[in-house]
């Protein structure tokens, strides 16, 4: 389901030392993905305390714009710009309509309401483009391999990589660099502090959605081209390692969620290999969380505890 | 009674003992959790061995309490380590953890699931009846609980987990409980399941189920005994009465979720009690 599955571009036999690398490549190039899936996540829990479990939706929505308007203008670039344009706008609303009346509650009664979102999402995705899933008309581009010294990559594998370098540089800059930024990071950090200062607090909460949407968007996009499909279930099981991510990397920290996607990332694509027999793939994340979680109850980093 | 009536009312039956028992943990005590489907399929499981080997009923259901409470008390040792929002998502682990492992497992059936499990000997409506009187216990001490010494200990620890320390109310001692008493009846509905279908495959305890669950304590009032039974009986009927639902169960399932929470979070109880206070100022 979604991104799991077996590495696909697996050429070597296991005993080649090629078949590590090829893994190695699977892993971090997944691990990018989950980066890209999960940092909105993590910057909704620093800046609201909510687990946004409809964010999983948000990536759904991002894949289906993008396979849709590919088909329809034959221009898969064209398809990442809808993307990009739906689904802030969508991120944006769920935050106005759901979230924003339910603040003033437990933070349980938000999370609950986010789960019947994404439960009602999938179903209407199911509904409205079938069971069966869209795949692109015409993808040339998902099906490019190149071969470096025996390790086979395929071009979407490098898109992602570059796509989450160029999307994580871009957003390190943009907090640092600029006034829109560093008000943003007050306002995660110190909320009425922050405010003091004139930052309205209503549109740092708007821009996260609208950003932390953007970016799963294009994660979407990406598996949506890895898989050449999409279908209702694309963003389910990704989403909830998204959440055993964010916990992993300490609540609300954006450095720890990209460190924690690459490690799982990795421990997946190896961990199919050693504990595969007996554990599904996707289940690995989570018995890494719960083991961390035992051992360390506030997560990697322990920079917010719950 | 017709066979379709008979399976109705034992899916109503074993759907009432997994919402009280889900609220008992996260209504009463106010530990949420996401995975409830793993503690029902662990005492299916473990009913459905018992049933294989020995085709002894009261064992297959003393197996089933004991496997979902033997889980329970586990996770709830992780509820001491970790709150709210870490506990939600360590729920929702486990229930992937649990899917993902017997997935796996070839003396588990693996993907297939167990088939072919010896048949009770009570016939269908035996069956029912059978689910039906666990069904009426379970709710029966779930009311006695929220009475006893034991449930005001619960919603202490639920509303406000440091005050009641300071009380000396041990926290962590009724957190336990209230895993081990939920999931022991979450396991019993497990193994009244397997007498049931006598075939279960892992997809049935998957985390859709346990947001299904969820939906019916939050919708028919988290905390409340009374509308949780109503939610858990009009959330298992729904999609039989009306055809259509059938189809877009998930979308009503979830629609229902958002517009409850959204318009009343406090689920069908407090809808009821506002409207007998509103009467009685009239």
């Amino acid at each position: 389901m979604g991104a799991g599955g077996p590495p696909a571009f697996c050429s070597a036999s296991k005993d080649d030392a090629v078949y590590y690398i090829d893994l190695a490549v699977t892993g971090i190039s997944f691990g990018c993905m989950y980066a890209m899936m999960s940092v909105g996540l993590t910057l909704v829990y620093g800046l609201l305390r909510i687990l946004h479990v409809a964010h999983a939706a948000v990536f759904a929505l991002g894949a289906y714009a993008t396979v849709l308007a590919a088909n329809a203008t034959g221009s898969i670039a064209l398809g990442f710009v809808a993307a990009l344009i739906v689904t802030p706008l969508f991120g944006m609303a769920i935050y106005r309509l759901l979230y924003e009346p339910l603040l003033n509650y437990r933070p349980d009664v938000p999370m609950i309401a986010s789960v019947g979102l994404l439960v009602l999402m999938q179903d209407a995705f199911r509904i409205v483009f079938g069971e069966q899933g869209v795949t692109f008309r015409r993808n040339a581009f998902s099906f490019r391999t190149f071969d470096i010294a025996g390790v086979t990559i395929s071009a979407v594998q490098i898109a992602i990589v570059i796509t989450a370098a160029i999307v994580f540089l871009g957003l390190h800059l943009f907090t640092t660099r600029t006034r829109i930024g560093v008000g943003w990071r007050a306002t995660v950090s110190k909320p009425r502090i922050a405010a003091s200062f004139g930052i309205d607090p209503i549109k740092v909460r708007y821009l996260n959605f609208a950003i932390g949407s953007a970016l799963a968007a294009v994660a979407g996009g990406l598996v949506a081209l890895l898989n050449n499909l999409v279908d209702p279930t694309i963003g389910f099981v990704v989403s909830y390692k998204a959440l055993a991510i964010i916990v992993l990397g300490g609540l609300g920290s954006v450095r720890g969620t990209l460190v924690a996607s690459l490690v799982l990332g990795l421990v997946e694509a190896y961990g199919t290999i050693f504990i595969g027999a007996w554990l599904d793939r996707d289940a690995i994340a989570f018995l890494a969380l719960i083991i961390l979680l035992m051992i360390r109850p506030q997560g990697f980093t322990g920079a917010h505890t719950a | 009674m017709s066979a379709y009536t008979i399976s109705i009312v034992s899916i109503i039956g074993i759907n009432v003992i997994l919402a009280v028992s889900l609220n008992m943990i996260s209504g009463f005590c106010g530990q949420i959790s996401l995975g409830h489907g793993a503690f029902f399929g662990a005492g299916a499981y473990a009913a459905a061995l018992v049933m294989v080997g020995l085709a002894n009923v009261p064992l297959a259901l003393l197996a089933a309490l004991l496997a979902g409470s033997a889980l329970g008390i586990i996770v709830g040792f992780a509820s001491l380590r970790v709150r709210s929002d870490f506990l939600a998502v360590t729920t929702i682990g486990v229930n992937f953890l649990f899917v993902g492992f017997v997935r796996k497992q070839t003396w588990l059936g693996g993907e297939m699931g167990i088939s072919g499990i010896p048949p009770t000997g009570f016939g269908a409506p035996g069956n029912m009846v059978m689910i039906l009187v666990l069904a009426c216990a379970t709710v029966a001490f779930s009311l006695y609980v929220n009475r006893s010494w034991m449930g005001f200990a619960f919603r202490a620890v639920g509303e406000d987990e440091q005050a009641a320390t300071t009380l000396g109310i041990a926290a962590n001692a009724y957190k336990l409980a209230a895993f081990g008493i939920g999931t022991a009846l979450a396991g019993l509905a497990g193994g009244l399941y397997t007498f049931f279908t006598q075939f279960i495959t892992v997809d049935a305890f998957d985390f859709i189920f346990s947001v299904m669950l969820m939906a019916m304590v939050v919708i028919g009032g988290i905390g409340s005994t009374w509308g949780v039974v109503a939610a858990a009986i009009g959330l298992t009927v729904l999609p039989e009465a009306i055809r259509f639902v059938n189809d877009y169960r998930l979308l009503v399932f979830g629609g229902m979720l958002v517009l409850v929470i959204r318009l009343a979070p406090g689920g069908l109880a407090a809808l009821i009690r506002n409207l007998f206070v509103r009467a009685r100022q009239a």
